[in-house]
């Protein structure tokens, strides 16, 4: 099974990268950008998707600072 | 056969040979090269391999003394500093890749560098930069700025290795082809160095490191031997990408096997990867080096002959090795989870033979390979007309209030704290002198002793007067070093120039190349070695011949005595130190007012310059002075402003200057200060209070100038 | 007194590390890749960038052979310090609060700070001066845990150190440069005590947190 796994800064939390990339957006005149939030994507191919999630819990992400969302894909 | 033979020019062409040079190739092999001989010969034929055209000038450098251990040649240079210690150095430049990609171009820069460093054998303890870039009012100029600087840190931070000091400086003539150099210094025993000549028929060749890719292909001929111009943008995919976690194991790796004793000859793999090392190991060690492709582990498994030969991919080192230690070295790259594999053996043959499994791609003598390419002799002449247009005029007041403030806030003056606090500079516990803190960096050895290390290099004086530019280029870099307390031991130097086949970009190299060497002999200061950066230009035209001066030299005294910049005291006396002539010839503020650049600087007094000195050194290892710092750009109020801000206290002095005295430029001028009657130069003022006096002409209060000087904030908002 | 200081592949403040603790006891360098803390006293998680850092600072460290039993020791009461990547390492491994995030600048900043020492009563801290002048040198060095959390870190005085006002260099949450978990013996921080041991090369203001530790051996 083919899956991305797609990791967030939590809500709330301060995210100075997409405060930057917000900004540089607006100043090329991309008006009306909010909202910017940055993360990492990570892809990979796995046996048993049941094990995703902990996978996320336990190294891809670290849940107290960040969200994580898995789409899984047929390999 | 006339039409294979075009055909063969063509190929040859656009590797960067000429149909001469092609035709030599013919004549010396006895047929014609197939194409992975002309990939590999092209690459060791290139000014970046060859020096074609810097040849005949660099052997006029001098390069023997009674302290130097490791000459040009090897992979650095290396000096005696005591009691069994060695200290290995050398500049290189990464212009052209940071030009194309500059985060990954500076960073894999800083990791070259270190490369060649611990392939001497010598741990790598501290790094500088030289950098250029055009006028930073332009958005380009602050896009290679802010990604270099993060470059750079984020290699050397990454790896553990501080950065302690450098230069930038911004003019236009650097805008389309910023300047990357960047500068390693090692520690090592004596008795644990090793050179790279291979020996020892039979003896394995290892490849150890990061696997092979397609990284940088092209990149040493093509990038660093020829003019790059708009429309370049198809060499993108040649940019390296680096990684300072696997050069830390490599780099442990590497020191680990030499402390075991396990190599015969060690080498790093930098421009043109494999192609470049291994004839450069085999024709050093005269014998030849049998090499197996299929041997060689790739990170993408189609790859041609030729780009495996070529591949710049970074964190790569080869080792010749006896079969009875092959066992322990691999224990040893195992241990630090490095791979390594068998790659080739030593023979005989005097030839580089290139096979995959049982098939032979290539076979060519090392004496056409490495020793064959023609060399070429400059042909110089002193340009008619003036190569460089006049900066802007951005200043029209006389005041030397408005002067002085506007030269604090001139972006080759201005604080450097936002470049530098990007930069580790205290990892390894051996920083004494932090950047900014003194004119040169200092160091403390195992031995409790220390050395101290600066770079300069002032193009825009270059420029204008390429023989004095590049005297007062050396000068200044040996001041730094002096108002530390330090005497230098050995000079590397990494020569910034244009198109060297055009006559006027021959004669800046003649003439600089010649203040070099009369610089150094007349200070008695040997070239260890250095780097050729030539066909810096773009359709703007040349940069600023920027020969960057690399010095390292040693204390004597307790290293805590090492004067720092600020003035220390309150009630203590200012001196100037030296016969200091300055003039506004090509200063700064004749920069400022948009004046064109001079036909010549004033003539250099070395012998002074060197009286004075020898004058602050010896007073700086007495203790006597509580501050040091040279007068360079800006001049003596700019210098005095320096020393004021350093240490938040201000200072007065009641002699009347006149403008050339304030803010001209010249070597050989410090100020020092101190006690009255130990201090040596002439008085001039006392320190104290909040604001900078001098006579009627300047009075501005201490955060007026501060606020000037942090103009480069802005920059890095 | 033996100091275990860890070296990861990518450490880089191991061996500042090893000479700050020899001035005040006996240095034992330790492998990542061993299962053994040598019967040292108390541990040294040091700054670098443990496996490269590429995916969170710590991230994978907190997963090395040797932390299985710096975690065991850390239980049974072994004082455990981690400064820098070490901190990162330790609130990876859930053994400290909180977590690092990117400096607000988004820059990496090496610079001299001043802190203010908030909880003098502790096995590190008791020797230490109240107001230490100690380098910051990191990329990811910005204290972050829920509000509940800090009021409650405030509360318990597991907040150490802060730094002193305006001398915040990375955006930490409250000025928080280091903190200690509930139980007193695992000690994080940001700042870099290990170079300021020595006035040649700085300050000696970090020096009592390593001297405080003598005699806390297990």
């Amino acid at each position: 099974m083919h899956a991305r796994v797609l990791i967030r800064p939590k809500a709330g939390i301060l995210d100075p990268q997409g405060a930057v990339a917000e900004r540089a957006l607006g100043a090329l005149g991309f008006d009306g950008v909010k909202g910017v939030r940055i993360g990492r994507l990570v892809e990979l191919d796995v046996a048993d998707p049941a094990t995703l999630p902990e996978m996320c819990e336990r190294l891809l992400a670290n849940p107290l600072i960040e969200d994580y969302e898995i789409i899984e894909s047929p390999a | 056969m006339k039409v294979a033979v075009s055909a063969l020019h063509a190929a040859a062409r656009e590797l960067g040979l000429t149909d001469a040079e092609t035709d030599l190739i013919v004549e010396l092999l006895g047929r014609e090269p197939n194409t992975v001989e002309l990939a590999m010969l092209s690459v060791l034929w290139s000014e970046h391999c060859s020096y074609k055209h810097s040849k005949p000038l660099l052997q006029t450098l001098p390069t023997h003394g009674p302290r130097l251990l490791m000459g040009p040649g090897e992979n650095a240079g290396a000096v005696d500093v005591g009691d069994g210690w060695t200290v290995a150095f050398k500049i290189e430049s990464h212009n052209h890749p940071s030009a194309v990609e500059p985060f990954e171009g500076a960073a894999t820069g800083v990791g070259g560098i270190l490369r060649d460093i611990f392939a001497v054998g010598a741990r790598p303890i501290a790094v500088l930069d030289s950098l250029r870039f055009g006028e930073p009012g332009s958005e380009r100029t602050r896009y290679l700025l802010d990604r270099v600087v993060a470059g750079i840190g984020h290699y050397g931070n990454s790896i553990g290795v501080p950065t302690v000091g450098g230069e930038v400086y911004f003019e236009g003539p650097y805008e389309h082809n910023c300047l990357v150099n960047a500068m390693c210094i090692g520690l090592a025993r004596a008795d644990r160095m090793i050179r790279s000549a291979a020996a020892g028929p039979g003896n394995l060749l290892v490849l150890f490191g990061s696997s092979t890719g397609r990284d940088g292909i092209g990149g040493a001929s093509v990038l660093a031997s020829a003019e790059f111009g708009e429309g370049d943008e198809g060499k993108r995919p040649t940019v390296q990408i680096g990684d300072p976690f696997a050069e830390k194991k490599l780099m442990e790796v590497s020191l680990e096997l030499l402390e075991r004793d396990l190599l015969v000859a060690l080498q790093d793999l930098g421009a043109a990867g494999l192609t470049s090392s291994v004839p450069e190991m085999a024709s050093k060690g005269g014998v030849g080096i049998d090499i197996d492709l299929a041997k060689v582990p790739l990170r993408e498994a189609d790859m041609r002959p030729q780009e495996i030969m070529v591949s710049e991919s970074q964190e790569r080192m080869v080792a010749i090795v006896e079969p009875p230690k092959l066992e322990r070295v691999l224990a040893v790259c195992a241990h630090w989870e490095v791979a390594a594999s068998v790659i080739g053996e030593v023979t005989q043959t005097g030839c580089i033979r290139v096979l995959s499994g049982e098939e032979l791609l290539a076979d060519l003598p090392l004496d056409v390979l490495v020793d064959g390419c023609p060399i070429y002799e400059l042909t110089a002449a002193k340009p008619s007309q003036p190569l460089y247009s006049s900066p802007p005029r951005q200043l029209d007041s006389t005041d030397p209030n408005s002067i002085l403030l506007a030269l604090l806030a001139s972006p080759n003056i201005a604080d450097r704290r936002y470049l530098y606090e990007q930069y580790d500079s205290i990892v390894q516990s051996r920083t004494v002198r932090r950047p900014a803190s003194a004119d040169a960096a200092v160091l403390v050895l195992p031995n409790g002793r220390a050395i101290a290390t600066a770079t300069d290099c002032n193009g825009r004086r270059v420029a204008a007067d390429p023989y004095r530019g590049t005297l007062e280029s050396v000068l200044e870099c040996a001041a730094n070093l002096a108002c530390v307390g330090a005497e230098p031991l050995g000079l590397t130097n990494n020569l910034n120039f244009g198109n060297p086949e055009k006559p006027h970009i021959a004669w800046q190299l003649t003439e600089s190349v010649r203040a070099l060497g009369d610089a150094c002999r007349a200070m008695e200061i040997p070239v260890v070695g250095g780097n050729v950066s030539l066909y810096n230009e773009s359709a703007e035209g040349p940069i600023y011949p920027t020969p960057v001066i690399g010095l390292v030299g040693e204390l004597l005294s307790e290293p805590s005595r090492a004067a720092c910049i600020a003035f220390a005291h309150e009630g203590d006396a200012v001196a100037v130190v030296g016969a200091f002539e300055p003039s506004l010839a090509a200063s700064e503020l004749a920069k400022l007012r948009g004046e064109p650049l001079p036909d010549e600087l004033p003539e250099v007094d070395v012998g002074a310059a060197c009286v004075a000195l020898a004058m602050v050194r010896a007073a700086v290892r007495t203790g006597a002075v509580h501050s040091a710092h040279d007068i360079a750009e800006g001049g003596f109020a700019v210098a005095l402003a320096e020393c004021c801000l350093a240490a938040g206290l201000g200072a007065t002095v009641e002699t009347e200057l006149s403008e050339t005295k304030l803010f001209g430029e010249g070597p050989g001028g410090f100020i020092v200060s101190g006690p009255a009657d130990q201090i040596p130069g002439r008085i001039v003022g006392t320190v104290g209070g909040e604001r900078l006096r001098i006579a009627a002409a300047i009075d501005i209060p201490l955060d007026r100038l501060g606020e000037a000087h942090s103009a480069l904030a802005a920059l890095f908002d | 007194m033996k100091f275990g200081v860890i070296t990861f592949p990518g450490s880089c403040d191991d061996l500042d590390a090893q000479l700050a603790v020899a001035r005040v006891g006996t240095a034992v360098p330790l492998w990542h890749a061993d299962h053994d803390l040598q019967g040292v006293d108390a541990v040294i998680i040091p700054g670098g960038f443990s496996y490269g850092d590429y995916l969170r600072p710590g991230a994978v460290a907190r997963f090395a052979p040797i932390m299985t039993e710096v975690i065991e020791f850390a239980h049974a009461g072994g004082h455990v310090m981690g400064i820098c990547n070490g901190f990162q390492v330790l609130c990876e491994a859930r053994l400290l609060p909180g977590a690092l995030l990117t400096n607000t600048s988004l820059r990496f900043v090496c610079r001299q700070v001043s802190l203010e020492l908030v909880n003098p009563d502790t096995a590190f801290t008791r020797e230490a001066p109240a107001r230490l002048s100690i380098p910051v040198k990191h990329t990811t060095g910005r204290y972050y845990a829920p509000e509940p959390d800090l009021d409650r870190l405030e509360a318990n005085r597991q907040v150490v150190l802060r730094y002193a006002p305006g001398e915040n260099p990375n955006g930490s949450a409250r000025d928080i440069a280091g903190v200690i978990n509930e139980a007193g013996n695992v000690f994080g921080l940001m700042p870099h005590p290990e170079h300021a041991v020595d006035a040649l090369t700085g300050s000696t203001d970090g020096l009592g947190l390593f001297a405080s530790l003598r005699g806390c051996g297990l």
